[in-house]
């Protein structure tokens, strides 16, 4: 089991012929994910070749838009790697198809761009599952990578994990490798994303194969104040949870556009102080959080 | 980016939004020529991208020419919150029949925009959220459908304007979301919005956030950055597209990830409790990729800070391998060459390691330490600069 992803998903990737898409197709397939074709408007009848897990020459369709995509192939999943400029009519495009999951991973989306696709899904009844932007995407190890992440560091298991950082998620994945994971999503550094921390929970929470969850978090906004009420509330399942940039200075950008503490608000300690306050034990450092995870999992 | 008052105020009327004149100006004879064009009284308002100016000194009225030679005097060059003020903003004294408060942000938890709307305008908005919370009207937007007149009439129908006012309150917000929009901004501010006698509305104050994301789509908006208040490092580092931020500790940070890089600098800061206090120099992200000529880069800048003792490479392979990492970090020392004068501790991890650490090794740089861990890497790093004096 899993969440969001497993490997009956079929997936397409708008941006397929691009210098990223070409690059993270053949790392999908090679992670076992089923591409089922592509998405780039100028390149429409043609067709792009890789190789799949098994060694095995594949022709992948490029079709027009992503209905296309859908109708011809029956895809459930699209991984989205158009540049920043674009990104926003290529997410409304699959939002009005009605994929059920989009993963954007593109880094510098206008901020008003994703507040304005994020409406748009709403409007249209939330019938698509929106991860990101600048998120390095879902791993299901062992059975599909919706993104970017190496699916070389670890294989399935007992932990999932939700993460606003792709680097952080890595590091996590593999001080934990002996363990594995049954999902691990990188949920985005962006002010506006779509799937939350909540959302990740929530479903964790509800997926056999999770049986501890880690959670990591970084400076800016409230996102972590209100997973640890949602915690608190709603997870039996233990939780541990890390928080980078107790060291960063007021006012400025540290890196992920959303990462600002602004005034007394988005602070390291603040969401480090809500998570204990839900009973969640949080680490100083990535591997004393992994060792966190290894003790509730051992005490579970 | 935050813009300066002035700015804000030149993006507002370039909207529509209606504001009193001003000059800016860099010294107290510049300020006494304006005061003479715009005809005293006037005030003189430190130019800073912080707020509390008023209660810092730095805004002052001017009744007469010998005013404004001695009020910009003192207010230039004046330390407002570790901002020191280099330029002065020359504006006629307007009289003021009411202050009102107005603004359009990012609301983040909600994924959409927020209205924030008053007829008590002057003081603090954060303390007037928290004192008189029932006078502080906030209206939601939906990104999809923005604010036309009637949204605006909304928004000031639930601040309680009187009617006197109302239309022109309102009139005044549409143009400011014009901003708002048009400028690709995260936030408009405008405390205060004023009435003055004549029943006209003016915005004599302005604060804006513009979004660096779009800046691809606002070239114009490169003009309102200001060089000459930038840290050096920071802008040779924009120069070369690296995500670089100068802090005040001695330990340089080199890392991949925005995520990974803020943690090595709390993992830095934990470590520097048990050696001196030492603290990490910077935030610098050279991405995914960390190619040899990034890294180069990325060093090049964190070897020239006066501050930095020694350097801390932190580094998980994931896409990219270990291998590739290290060969980039053996080719930067190469091209650096005799620049690279301090120590650096190398912690790898992550894809093909092994060979990152035996190339690494094979170098036997005599700078370079490897780590085996974050935390081992952190600590030999902290101690280094401790030891090189803090």
């Amino acid at each position: 089991m899993s969440i969001f992803l497993n490997g009956q998903s079929k997936v397409i990737v708008q941006g397929i012929t691009g210098g990223e898409g070409t690059k993270h197709t053949a790392l999908m397939l090679k992670a076992g994910t089923n591409i089922v074709g592509g998405v780039n408007a100028r390149k429409a009848g043609t067709t792009v070749s890789h190789v799949t897990k098994d060694g095995a020459a594949v022709e992948l369709p490029v079709f027009a838009t992503v209905a296309e995509a859908m109708e011809k192939t029956g895809a459930d999943v699209s991984v989205v790697f158009v540049p920043p400029a674009f990104a926003k009519d290529a997410v409304i495009e699959a939002i009005d198809a009605g994929i059920g999951l989009l993963v954007v991973i593109t880094e510098g989306i206008p901020v008003q761009d994703s507040a304005e696709f994020w409406a748009h899904a709403c409007a249209l009844g939330n019938r698509t599952r929106i991860i990101g932007p600048n998120c390095p995407g879902v791993i299901t190890p062992g059975e599909a990578l919706a993104g970017i992440t190496p699916a070389t560091i670890t294989g399935p298991g007992p932990v999932g994990l939700v993460s606003k950082s792709g680097t952080l998620t890595y590091q996590m994945m593999y001080e934990l490798k002996d363990l594995g994971f049954s999902t691990a999503i990188g949920i985005g550094g962006d002010p506006v994303i779509g799937t939350t921390h909540i959302d990740a929970l929530a479903a964790f929470e509800a997926d056999p194969a999770t049986k501890a969850i880690v959670m990591i978090g970084e400076i800016g906004g409230d996102a972590e104040e209100r997973a640890a009420e949602f915690i608190k509330a709603n997870v039996t399942k233990p939780v541990v949870g890390y928080v980078a940039g107790f060291t960063a200075p007021e006012g400025k950008t540290m890196g992920h556009a959303g990462a600002i503490v602004s005034g007394s608000s988005g602070t390291a300690q603040a969401k480090k102080e809500a998570l204990e306050a839900a009973g969640v034990r949080v680490g100083k450092t990535p591997s004393q959080t992994a060792q966190l995870l290894r003790e509730a999992l051992a005490a579970s | 980016m935050d813009l300066y008052e002035y700015q804000a105020k030149e993006l507002f009327a370039a909207h529509g939004v209606p504001v009193s004149p001003g000059i800016v100006v860099t010294s107290a004879d510049e300020a006494v020529t304006a005061a003479e064009k715009l005809g005293t009284p006037v005030m003189v308002k430190s130019q800073v991208k912080t707020g509390g100016r008023g209660k810092a000194g730095g805004v002052k009225f001017a009744a007469t020419i010998d005013d404004v030679r001695t009020h910009a005097g003192n207010i230039l060059g004046l330390d407002i919150r570790g901002h020191v003020t280099r330029k002065v903003l020359i504006t006629p004294a307007s009289d003021i029949a009411a202050e009102y408060y107005a603004s359009f942000l990012l609301d983040r938890a909600n994924r959409r925009y927020l209205a924030m709307c008053s007829k008590e305008g002057g003081m603090e908005i954060e303390q007037l959220a928290v004192e008189k919370p029932e006078a502080l009207a906030r209206v939601p937007i939906d990104p999809a459908a923005g604010v036309d007149a009637a949204k605006a009439a909304e928004i000031v129908a639930a601040a309680g304007f009187d009617d006197d006012v109302r239309d022109k309150v309102a009139a005044a917000l549409v143009k400011l979301w014009d901003v708002f929009v048009g400028e690709d901004a995260t936030l408009v501010e405008v405390n205060p919005l004023i009435q003055t006698p004549d029943g006209d509305v003016l915005a004599l104050d302005g604060k804006v956030t513009l979004d660096d994301n779009a800046a691809f789509r606002h070239p114009q908006h490169a003009d309102l950055v200001d060089y000459a208040s930038e840290n050096p490092l920071e802008l040779r580092a924009k120069e070369k597209h690296l995500n670089y931020v100068k802090l005040d500790g001695q330990v340089g940070i080199i890392g991949n990830g925005a995520g990974l890089v803020m943690s090595t600098l709390d993992v830095v800061a934990y470590a520097g409790e048990k050696h001196s206090g030492v603290k990490p120099a910077n935030f610098l992200d050279i991405g995914g990729g960390a190619s040899a000529e990034v890294m180069a880069s990325g060093l090049d800048i964190i070897l020239s800070d006066p501050d930095v003792k020694s350097v801390f490479v932190n580094v998980f392979g994931g896409i990219t391998a270990c291998d590739a990492v290290a060969t980039g970090i053996v080719k930067a020392l190469e091209i650096l060459g005799d620049a690279a004068t301090k120590p650096l501790v190398v912690r790898l991890d992550g894809n093909n390691v092994a060979a990152g650490r035996a190339i690494l090794a094979a170098a036997a740089h005599p700078l370079v330490t490897s780590a085996d861990t974050m935390d081992a890497g952190a600590d030999r790093a902290a101690e280094l600069a401790a030891a090189a004096g803090k």
